[in-house]
């Protein structure tokens, strides 16, 4: 059944698709975060590629970073995985030193900090999103150049370019939790479905200050169907 | 040698036999000649007072500052050698800008004095340098958390305090701010007594002339630390006037 997202000619209703539809993503992720009322949903695919080869078809791209800011990647694995696990030491220092959990806002910091700065040799898109006592749920978008933005909803990877349509008809402020968790769910699938180089599962995260973080995997079988579905 | 120190106040690095470092008892004692600083912490927010001694008529008024914006939201007094706590609020400057610019937000005012403090204690441990000479308030407000009031001593010991006085009178200032119900007031009441207290302690005959420097930080403010507004000053420093006449005239009765 899940197959069927991947033939791209039943998409078509039966007709020849055109060669840059068929024709494979060098690297490519669908990542989302999202605040509602209360905390933040994170969502991700789990498809990890080297070229066209899928290297991990159930990669974890939801990255803790403390216990309540954690990261959605998207770029080069490797240079995405350092970022944070940089943030995440110095994170930790620094609650030591605060002796509470630091805020969400300096973890997007510390990410944009090292993306700017590195600009010109990482490949580094990322979602930071979660939860601090000051300012409740928040999501950052760190982008490729290193600009740090403040956004209600935030995607990122190749398979964000086909979700504007669905966000822009779709984003309400003030979702529910579970308004949000399917908001983020039917986008992910969306683009799983038409981007070649995200799929797999949906992965998400909610992230509301209790410890620890409330993650859910939807598998292939469960995912609502794209076309038929999506009103 | 039979002077007090007896050989052993020459260096910060070396104990007296009977577990003392003199030198960092004279800085203190440094402080306790200088002008009174007073730091009250209400409801909303919290005040700074100071007793700037004016040893000259020919100084610009409002020169030699007492009173140092650290950050948006931190302010300083100072009580001690002026150059000392100059530099201190230096220090406690490039802290907090340091933190911003990694962390992206507010120092907590915890973690401020805890760095100010650990910087002030390093200069009592080695011989080539000298304790500094000067007392620290340190004041914020935050949103979340309320206000904040820190003091710093010579030595590097540092408390939080509801309010607490510094310098030649803080015996007598803590005396008067014992008397307040400080958690009720709101930063306008506080600043008036604040600045009653400076007029209170301020003794007429030894020193005479002084300017009152009074800032704030709170909610009233938004958070940010900022001088009391001229106006408001003046009324303070009426309310202090004239409470002053009116205990001296009970005084009298």
């Amino acid at each position: 059944m899940w197959n069927k997202e991947y033939d791209v000619k039943a998409y078509h209703g039966g007709v020849e698709a055109p060669d840059w539809l068929t024709a494979k993503h060098s690297c490519g992720t669908t990542i989302m975060a999202l605040e509602f009322d209360g905390g933040v949903v994170i969502g991700a695919d789990s498809r990890s590629s080297t070229g066209a080869y899928v290297a991990n078809r159930v990669a974890d791209k939801l990255t803790r970073v403390t216990d309540n800011i954690y990261c959605c990647r998207s770029g080069s694995a490797a240079d995405t995985q350092a970022i944070s696990d940089f943030v995440s030491y110095n994170l930790d220092l620094q609650s030591m030193e605060l002796g509470e959990e630091p805020l969400v806002y300096s973890g997007a910091k510390l990410f944009q900090e090292l993306v700017y700065s590195y600009r010109d040799s990482l490949t580094a898109g990322i979602i930071c999103a979660g939860w601090d006592r000051k300012k409740g749920g928040q999501v950052y978008c760190v982008p490729l150049g290193g600009m740090l933005m403040r956004q209600k909803i935030a995607m990122g990877g190749s398979g964000s370019t086909y979700l504007y349509g669905y966000i822009d008809k779709n984003f309400k402020e003030n979702m529910n939790k579970q308004e949000a968790m399917e908001f983020v769910t039917r986008a992910i699938c969306h683009a799983m479905a038409r981007d070649g180089s995200s799929g797999g599962v949906v992965r998400l995260g909610v992230i509301t200050g209790d410890n620890p973080i409330e993650r859910h995997v939807i598998y292939g079988k469960d995912l609502p169907y794209l076309t038929s579905d999506v009103k | 040698m039979s002077s007090i120190g007896a050989g052993y106040d020459l260096s910060a690095s070396q104990f007296s036999p009977d577990g003392r470092v003199f030198q960092v008892e004279y800085a203190q004692k440094a402080v306790e000649n200088s002008s009174t600083a007073i730091g009250l912490k209400g409801k909303d927010g919290v005040v700074i007072a100071v007793e700037k001694l004016v040893l000259s008529k020919l100084y610009d008024p409002g020169a030699n500052k007492r009173i140092f914006h650290i950050d948006n939201h931190i302010g300083m007094g100072i009580s001690g050698l002026i150059s000392d706590g100059r530099q201190l609020s230096e220090t406690a400057k490039t802290e907090a800008s340091e933190y911003r610019s990694k962390y992206g937000g507010d120092i907590p005012l915890h973690l401020l004095n805890e760095k100010v403090s650990m910087y002030v204690h390093a200069y009592t441990l080695y011989s080539m340098v000298r304790p500094f000479g000067a007392s620290l308030l340190l004041a914020s407000h935050d949103q979340k958390d309320g206000p904040s009031l820190y003091v710093v001593d010579p030595s590097g010991v540092s408390h939080g305090y509801f309010g607490c006085a510094i310098g030649k009178a803080k015996q007598n200032a803590k005396t008067e701010i014992e008397k307040l119900k400080l958690s009720t007031l709101s930063m306008e009441q506080l600043a008036k007594e604040a600045a009653r207290i400076i007029y209170v302690v301020h003794d007429e005959l030894k020193d005479k002339h002084f300017e009152l420097e009074l800032a704030w930080v709170g909610e009233k403010t938004n958070g940010k630390f900022e001088l009391v507004p001229q106006s408001f000053l003046e009324e303070c420093e009426n309310y202090a006037k004239t409470s002053l006449q009116d205990s001296d005239s009970d005084n009298d009765l």
